[in-house]
């Protein structure tokens, strides 16, 4: 029953994540700031909704398939995400800013 | 009942998903609401495979991420080379 | 070789824990067949080696995952009220950092870590410099602070 609770809100705030990131492609005025609107539905949103049924799951197999596939997302949305701006910027695309600064990292 | 309101959430970001793939303007928006669809069907495949008690989808889940992931390289190579492979190509050009 | 002995073992521990069954001579069997033609092309390939399989890795990654799971959530939570509230109040802005880590494999981790985390994305890498483009004042400054790029360091440890 517990487990069923936090499996509900766990799944929920993911759906409600994924909703925003979707508006969020939508309404974002240009191409470089909707990559962060998609990037909500493959993080958290897809983070929590698997993380949800985990606590769902009927046996140990499906336990691994979902963090299976929680990992793989994990590592690959980053990838294709970080390939489709660089091809954007190499294909002249320019993101449209307020302003871009020259900055070194303290380390 | 739960499960079945997160399927719907899922499903209307699919919705938006292909609201921003038809409007573009560019092909990057496209590919970006592609690849975000692509991700979605996975969660929803999960998903789906939990209302109906057939958590065995979840092996269908696992293929469509890899297959998705590679179809967004492949597409996204194609759309900045024009082929998909000759990799010298590219650098003449 | 230890790297392929390396491979072996995580191959079969992928192949039973994503079937399942321990007792079935000829799912046992066929995952052996796999086994070892996976290992055979990677031999072929020459990609089993320190970066094909990153044994220095996971020590340091079950320390930073943890925090970077936080960042996470608290860059999500930030960037779905800006996206949420009809001002949207986002000032899209370029940086670049400098990564401070000494392989590549630190360098990705360090690129894919920005990428994850929603309000920055990483959108050129040249060199040990990385182009980052920020949703937020407030997102390009995290970035900014360094850490970060010093605990991805810090994971790549004494490899």
């Amino acid at each position: 029953m517990i487990l069923e609770i936090v499996s509900s809100v766990l799944v929920i705030a993911g759906a409600i994540f994924a909703v925003i990131g979707g508006i969020g492609i939508v309404r974002l005025p240009d191409f470089f700031s909707r990559i962060h609107g998609a990037g909500i539905t493959d993080t958290l949103g897809a983070g929590l909704i698997l993380t949800g049924l985990m606590f769902l799951s009927p046996e140990w197999t499906v336990t691994v398939k979902l963090v299976a596939i929680l990992v793989l997302l994990w590592i690959t949305s980053p990838t294709a995400t970080h390939a489709l701006a660089n091809a954007a910027l190499e294909t002249g695309l320019r993101p449209d800013v307020d302003e871009t600064e020259e900055a070194t990292s303290s380390s | 009942m739960i499960l079945a309101a997160a399927v719907a959430a899922i499903i209307v970001t699919m919705g938006l998903a292909l609201v921003r793939a038809g409007k573009g303007p560019t092909v990057f928006d496209r590919i970006l609401a592609l690849n975000m669809f692509g991700t979605k069907t996975v969660l929803l495949i999960a998903a789906i495979g939990f209302v109906t008690g057939r958590p065995h989808f979840l092996d269908v889940g696992l293929l469509y991420a890899l297959i998705n992931f590679i179809g967004v390289i492949a597409v996204l190579r194609f759309s900045k080379y024009g082929n998909f492979a000759d990799p010298d190509r590219e650098r003449t050009s | 070789m230890t790297y392929a002995a390396g491979l072996v073992a995580i191959l079969a521990a992928v192949w039973l824990l994503l079937s399942g069954y321990f007792d079935k001579p000829l799912l046992l069997g066929l995952g052996a067949v796999s086994v070892a033609l996976v290992v055979f092309i990677s031999l072929r390939m020459r990609i089993v080696d320190d970066e094909g399989l990153p044994v220095q890795l996971p020590a340091g990654l079950v320390r930073y995952l943890p925090w970077l799971v936080v960042e996470i959530v608290k860059a999500n939570v930030d960037v779905a009220l800006r996206i949420l509230r009809p001002s949207l109040p986002i000032r899209p802005r370029v940086i670049r950092v400098r990564a401070g880590q000494r392989t590549d494999v630190g360098r990705v981790i360090y690129a894919n870590s920005i990428t994850l985390t929603p309000g920055t994305v990483t959108i050129d890498t040249e060199g040990d410099h990385i182009t980052i483009h920020a949703l937020t004042e407030e997102a390009a400054a995290g970035v900014l602070t360094g850490e970060m790029d010093r605990r991805v360091a810090r994971v790549e440890g004494r490899g």
